[in-house]
């Protein structure tokens, strides 16, 4: 006998495995583990999510603090860059701009996991509620929906966060939130669906289990996959959103407050002077869009059944 | 245990009577996939409920259990069971029914069992729903089910995913699902119909010892009499909604009185016929009805079909337990 090959291994891991019963979650997990874009967008969310926990320990110096030595250097037409301990130079308003960077991104996480939450959580409730009662609540529920999905859905953010007295964080938050609730809604309603006709919800209830046992055990389980990568991919639109939100003024306007949507507005008059004002806190957008954009289409995929083998 | 359900006493368990089932469409005529049937399963007893494909088989079962969608269809008629009649019942009494008294194995095993879920996880679903068993109690009785319907090294299975079993292995997890709370009637429809022979012989033979075992009744839909021949007591041959043939099982095959049962045998392979002659069938296909309102339904298709045939419904004759529904049957002596 020779040495088994490289595929007979492999087969024997894969039977051992099946032999550990090996759940569905646990096998997405492993292909996301050997899946360099999973890997990538992985890192790019742990750094990111690492240094917004940690960013008043790293931040050197307070979002509002102006410096003397930066202020003198400051003019109309000169902006100063990095010098000795402000790396990235200072802001229009003589403040380190890289302190203002690091601690811009808790606002940016904050946003974009509390908007994608929210939109998430009444999604799914919507969603589960067209999808497992049907009749008339899923049509009233789907009417809604396809109205608020029929409005480009920057607009309606800010029609949302425009009709809020005052701008704000939270106004932000909601808005966003709202964009996504329908989006998330028709997709676990269009699953759910799909599992209300499914031969093992017919099973579960020859079998006795009681209308909201099969809704909460059988159903939902087998129809959230879809709406958990979507939720995924939100993160990073949240995010956009958000930015785009304060960027046209629509956030909390406050000046002291570190934002990167708010730092590239605010960079805007000054592109000529300094464009790196506005590219840090674009570039920031962008990669981290793009972490969890990456993410989601590996998990996207890792997910997906015709890829199980 | 509710007074009804422990008053087993005399008479059958299951008294089907008239049970009609009409799928009603806006602006389309009724279709009629079961037209007053009627037939009851003895406690302990095997019955067989045979017809091809679109006969009502499955349509029945469905309407036994209440498991037909709620708008729709129209069921009619009576199914006793217990001395209730099941027809009848709320939603939540039946449901307290389905499960404990009456188990259902469906075709399909893959699709039949949730993905998501260990098969332990369905079995003590069941148990601690109808039999107030606590988490671990119903782990200890999944895992005797388990090797109760041949799964081996059952302490393991129980926490495996159903993608993770063989095709037969997952219809024997259904049938011990099913047979979780000693149901007195279980029903199976097409249960060996997607399996390869012979795990089909393996699970029949599985369904006859439990059924001995347990003294659950058994009500077993197929269009295969190969089936039938090996498991039931009584057969009810079912034809486009009604049952045209009722017989013990070996007076059925000993002498087919209906044209479209004595077919149905006669189409069977044998080990000892003539591999020269062409395998009898019958002609035509199901489509070919005549409505039962005024003719019978198998006469396009019924080789001793006479005039009468195509304009008066034939009636029930009832003799020497065998039920018959045709005007001109196959002479007894012929088979």
């Amino acid at each position: 006998m020779s040495a088994p090959t490289t595929w007979a291994r492999r087969r024997r891991a894969r039977i051992d495995d099946t032999a550990q019963g090996r759940s569905l979650g646990a096998d997405a997990l492993r292909r996301l583990r050997r899946n360099p874009v999973a890997i990538t967008g992985a890192v790019i969310i742990a750094v990111f999510v690492l240094i917004s926990v940690f960013a008043p320990l790293l931040a050197p110096h307070g979002p509002a603090e102006a410096f003397p030595q930066l202020l003198d250097r400051l003019r109309p037409g000169e902006i100063p860059g990095a010098q000795d301990g402000f790396p990235l130079g200072s802001d229009q308003n003589g403040r380190d701009e890289f302190s203002r960077m690091i601690l811009a991104s808790r606002q940016t996480l904050l946003v974009g996991v509390l908007a994608t939450v929210f939109g998430l959580v009444f999604g799914v409730l919507i969603g589960v509620v067209a999808g497992a009662v049907g009749g008339w609540a899923d049509t009233v529920l789907m009417r809604v929906t396809d109205v608020l999905l029929s409005i480009p859905s920057l607009l309606l953010a800010i029609s949302v966060a425009a009709l809020a007295a005052r701008p704000s964080q939270t106004t932000v938050i909601i808005a966003v939130a709202l964009v996504n609730v329908p989006i998330f809604a028709r997709l676990l309603r269009g699953s759910m669906l799909a599992q209300r006709e499914s031969d093992h919800v017919l099973a579960a209830t020859a079998l006795g289990v009681k209308r909201p046992a099969i809704v909460v055990r059988h159903m939902l389980p087998n129809a959230i996959g879809p709406v958990i990568v979507q939720a995924t991919l939100t993160l990073a639109t949240a995010i956009l959103d958000a930015a785009a939100l304060s960027f046209l003024g629509l956030g909390d306007a406050d000046p002291a407050r570190a934002e990167w949507g708010l730092m590239l507005a605010t960079a805007q008059p000054y592109l000529d002077v300094r464009p790196a004002l506005a590219l840090y806190p674009a570039l920031a957008i962008i990669v981290v869009a793009l972490g969890f954009t990456l993410f989601g289409e590996a998990l996207r995929e890792a997910l997906d059944p015709k890829g199980r083998r | 245990m509710t007074p009804a359900g422990a008053r087993s006493g005399d008479g059958p368990l299951l008294d089907v009577r008239d049970l009609s089932v009409r799928f009603t469409r806006r602006g389309e005529p009724d279709t009629v996939a079961v037209d007053g049937i009627s037939f009851d399963i003895e406690p302990g007893e095997v019955v067989g409920l045979v017809g091809e494909s679109g006969c009502g088989k499955s349509v029945t079962s469905l309407a036994i259990m209440g498991l037909l969608p709620g708008r729709g269809p129209k069921v009619g008629g009576e199914v006793r069971f217990g001395g209730d009649d099941l027809l009848a019942l709320s939603d939540s009494a039946l449901r307290e029914r389905r499960g404990r008294d009456l188990g259902m194995v469906f075709q399909d095993p893959l699709s039949s069992l949730n993905p998501v879920v260990p098969v332990g996880v369905q079995i003590t679903e069941a148990l601690t729903r109808h039999r107030g068993m606590d988490k671990k109690a119903a782990r200890t009785e999944a895992i005797t089910l388990l090797e109760r319907v041949g799964i081996p090294d059952p302490a393991r299975r129980v926490t495996s995913y159903p993608h993770q079993m063989s095709g037969g292995m997952r219809q024997r997890a259904l049938i011990a699902i099913a047979l979780a709370c000693r149901p007195r009637l279980l029903i199976a429809d097409e249960p060996t119909t997607a399996l390869d022979v012979t795990i089909q012989a393996q699970i029949l033979e599985l369904l006859r010892e439990l059924v001995a075992e347990t003294g659950t009744a058994l009500m077993m839909i197929t269009h295969d009499l190969g089936v039938v021949a090996g498991l039931c007591d009584r057969v009810n041959v079912l034809y486009a909604g009604r049952i045209v043939e009722r017989a013990e099982r070996h007076r059925l095959f000993a002498t087919p009185r209906h044209p479209y049962t004595h077919g149905l045998i006669g189409s069977i392979p044998r080990l000892d016929s003539d591999p020269e002659l062409e395998l009898p069938a019958i002609p035509g296909s199901v489509n070919d009805n005549l409505p039962w309102d005024t003719a019978c339904a198998f006469a396009p298709r019924c080789p001793r079909e006479i005039g009468r045939c195509t304009e008066v419904t034939p009636g029930v004759e009832t003799a020497a337990s065998r039920l018959l529904r045709c005007h001109n049957p196959v002479p007894a002596t012929s088979a």
